[in-house]
């Protein structure tokens, strides 16, 4: 695992702590590459806070600029570093504890009586 | 490193390991207490299915089977896509002890990193689908 990911999962989950950024990943998501001014179109945000959480979300490298339409600035979303944060929370829930709970449940009803 | 790469859970079951590994190796034991629907081709390198009413179907694939100790088998990563290759490796321990089973499960495999998230990598995945969204509307216009 290269040394890194873990300063990918804080950027990740950084990003991921604040409502409006989430709001405009899940809009790029959603929608695909977008300016800052079309997001705001879209979201109840001001342009000029949406501007501000897309320059600091270039930064942490979750989305990458590009030249749009009348000189404006496109924003696009990079999947690559949820990855990151997605291979942890798949472990987080992973529900052994539940599953062996219900084998557990399973063996002592269905066929308990006949093993002692 | 915080990212756990390996879960492990042991539980003492009143229960012999052959009552145990019916319970983890047959459709109708599976289907008692893990998916709803279970389907299973009980060889190594034999397919297995567990879907839930309103959860997605599961594909597994059986890869270790030393009848009543060790049962093993691949799936797939939750919350990856259903075409992504990668599987985390379960494997199911049955010890005896006493009248009753030791069962011991690890599941490995979660720190394996996407290959795809390397930026260059990345990036020929994306143009790669805006360049083809740009040929059909191309091919769109052109009729």
């Amino acid at each position: 695992m290269p040394a890194d990911v873990e300063g990918i999962a804080e950027q990740v989950f950084s990003a991921l702590a604040d409502p409006t950024r989430r709001a405009v990943l899940a809009a790029l998501a959603a929608g695909g590459p977008a300016t800052a001014t079309d997001l705001a179109d879209r979201l109840p945000i001001t342009r000029q806070a949406i501007a501000k959480h897309l320059t600091l979300l270039a930064n942490a490298g979750l989305v990458t600029a590009e030249p749009g339409e009348r000189r404006r600035v496109r924003f696009r979303l990079q999947a690559g570093p949820m990855q990151v944060a997605q291979q942890f929370l798949a472990a987080m829930s992973r529900d052994w504890d539940r599953s062996l709970g219900a084998l557990t449940e399973h063996l002592d009803r269905s066929i308990g009586g006949q093993d002692e | 490193m915080s990212f756990p790469d390996r879960i492990e859970r042991t539980v003492d079951v009143a229960h012999p390991p052959e009552k145990v590994w019916a319970a983890l190796t047959t459709a109708e034991g599976l289907s008692s207490w893990f998916g709803q629907k279970v389907t299973i081709d009980l060889r190594v390198g034999g397919a297995a299915t567990m879907s839930w009413t309103d959860g997605p179907t599961v594909e597994m694939r059986v890869e270790r089977l030393e009848e009543p100790t060790v049962f093993g088998y691949t799936w797939q990563i939750p919350g990856l896509p259903k075409d992504d290759p990668r599987r985390t490796y379960v494997e199911f321990t049955l010890e005896r002890a006493g009248s009753g089973t030791r069962l011991t499960v690890v599941e490995t495999g979660f720190a394996q990193l996407p290959t795809e998230m390397v930026r260059p990598n990345y990036d020929d995945h994306t143009s790669g689908w805006a360049s083809e969204l740009g040929e059909l509307v191309s091919y769109l216009d052109a009729g």
